[in-house]
């Protein structure tokens, strides 16, 4: 076997796996604190990557959209919350999940208005020369992307275990009657889970659309591989889901690499389906019995 | 301090409440007994804001609570232990007491909220010996300790608590009780209690109300009760069979 042929393999499916990973963690935190699926998640992703876009090709600098990029979709996820998951507050969790899949629907079609069906590329945050590491080339994107996911999950990690809203949160998705009894006012929590869910997943999209190019419909795919990685390190686990987004993408890559690139995405449904019948848990989750 | 009158509360069709009149004065334990399916749970989560009534008027201090969210409730001072305690079982012990301090956190006030902590740690210090503890991991009358401690965290004027002695060994409930007659006496807090087990309840207790399918029967000073033959028969005998 080639060392440098793994390890560019490693990278890159390293690379697309932390944005499927981001994608996750915004599932896992909209269904700890409401129970639900958001459908709309990829298109979080779609519209990160989209804005940033629109904000470099203002001419601001590719950091400064990127920021902004994930700061508008924050805005949008908070407008999604507040105006299509609030007002039927109650109603029995598949009509809600119906209404995500409303909703995304409707965000891939404006964003179709808006930016048309064309393929867009966002500049790289630090050139595109490569860098030789053991023989294997790396994007300096790559490392850009794995270093602020990681950051992210740290700064999230910070956030649930040393933050009273943190920790709020959490205690909604471990007993919802039990939140609503010590104080803590649920519905701000369901804003909140939609306001991160979107900011990580805008993240993940707009530093990975330097390497991947982006369009208007790419968060169908980024959704469900995203949803795969969900199910592979555990739904109820934002960190697991985290994990299990890096393990896919590695595992797609490897796939695609060693067996025949053609089946890349069959990849992906299939590991979805393997672990939807012999270990919904997935690798890192809890029992769903915990959940309340 | 607690008012509630002519309740009336539905499930969908399942009419569960139905006409219920109760008071709490400042500084009493009461308690509310009834057998299983009686609507005690009912009541306090009314009076908490989990359940909205269709009828009646629940006053707490003056402030009406008829539609008052439930994290508004605590803030008044009224605090809920649930039934089954619903304590954050993954969670660490001290987490959980944290969390029940939840709306008083803010920045800079950590200090309060650690005097709080050790408050509570020195009234139960067994939940002291476990703080870094993941709560599912104590056993039963820990539990009922903590979710106490918890809503203790909120510095609640009074306290409604929903069978805190349930699935308890005897010699644990006792000392649940003797903590809860010691909030009353020591921490001059207010205590409705809710209990199947009327004998222990009553014990501790100023006055009471029997609760029977969704309506007050009987109520009186607890000695009272506790000698009137039809609780005896229904709510009293049963213990002895340890059913209760
Ligand atoms: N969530 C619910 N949905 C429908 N019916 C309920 C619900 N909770 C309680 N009930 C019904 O309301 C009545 C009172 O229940 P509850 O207040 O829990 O009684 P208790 O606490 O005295 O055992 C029972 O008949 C019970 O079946
Ligand atoms: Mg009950």
């Amino acid at each position: 076997m080639n060392l440098a042929a793994l390890l560019q393999y490693l990278v890159s499916g390293l690379t697309v796996g932390a944005t499927y990973g981001l994608t996750a963690l915004g599932f896992t935190i909209i269904f700890n604190t409401t129970g639900l699926i958001n459908f709309a998640q990829g298109e979080f992703v779609m519209l990160g990557g989209m804005f940033a876009v629109s904000f470099a090709h203002l001419g601001l600098p590719v950091g400064l959209a990127v920021v902004l990029a994930a700061l508008a979709t924050t805005v949008v996820g908070a407008v999604m919350e507040r105006l299509t998951i609030r007002p039927v507050a109650g109603a029995p969790a598949i009509n809600l999940v119906i209404i995500t899949i409303g909703v995304s629907i409707l965000i891939r079609g404006l964003a179709m208005l808006a930016w048309g069906k064309d393929t867009f590329a966002l500049p790289a945050f630090s050139g595109e020369v490569p860098l030789l590491f053991l023989g294997a080339a790396m994007q300096p994107q790559s490392l850009w992307v794995l270093a602020l996911t990681l950051s992210l999950l740290a700064g999230l990690r910070f956030f649930f275990s040393h933050t009273m809203y943190g920790k709020g949160m959490l205690a909604c998705s471990f007993d919802r009657r039990a939140a609503y009894l010590v104080g803590i006012s649920v519905e701000r929590m369901v804003l909140l889970s939609f306001m991160i869910a979107a900011l990580v997943g805008a993240t993940g999209g707009a530093i990975l659309a330097p390497l991947t190019m982006t369009a208007y419909d790419v968060g169908i795919l980024l959704g469900l591989k995203g949803f795969a990685a969900c199910i592979l390190g555990g739904l109820g686990n934002p960190f697991g889901a985290a994990a299990g987004g890096l393990i896919l993408g590695v595992l797609e890559s490897l796939g695609a690499g060693y067996l025949s690139s053609a089946y890349k995405n069959a990849f992906t449904f299939i590991i979805l389906l393997l672990f939807l019948f012999v270990r919904p848990t997935g690798l890192f989750g809890r029992s769903s019995g915990e959940r309340v | 301090m607690l008012v509630v009158t002519n309740l009336d509360v539905f499930y969908g069709r399942i009419h569960a409440v139905r006409r219920a009149s109760l008071h709490v004065g400042k500084g009493e334990i009461v308690a509310l007994i009834g057998g299983n399916g009686a609507g005690k749970t009912t009541i306090l989560s009314t009076v908490s804001g989990l359940i909205r009534p269709r009828e009646g008027s629940l006053t707490f201090d003056g402030h009406d609570l008829g539609r008052t969210r439930p994290e508004k409730v605590v803030r008044l001072g009224l605090s809920h232990v649930p039934e089954g305690r619903r304590i954050f079982k993954p969670m660490s012990v001290g987490d959980n007491l944290l969390l029940g301090a939840f709306h008083r956190a803010k920045f800079g006030r950590r200090a309060l909220l650690d005097q709080d902590l050790d408050a509570v740690y020195a009234l139960f210090p067994k939940l002291a010996e476990r703080r870094a503890q993941a709560a599912g991991t104590l056993s039963g009358g820990e539990q009922q300790m903590l979710a106490i401690g918890r809503a203790l965290m909120a510095r609640p004027r009074m306290l409604l608590l929903d069978e805190p002695g349930m699935g308890l060994a005897p010699n644990i409930m006792s000392e649940i009780f003797r903590h809860i007659r010691a909030l009353r006496d020591e921490m001059a807090l207010t205590v409705l209690l809710v209990e199947q087990n009327a004998k222990q309840a009553l014990r501790i207790a100023d006055r009471g109300y029997v609760l029977e399918t969704g309506r007050i029967i009987l109520q009186g000073p607890a000695e009272e009760l506790t000698e009137n033959r039809d609780v005896q028969r229904a709510y009293l005998g049963r213990e002895q069979d340890g059913q209760a």
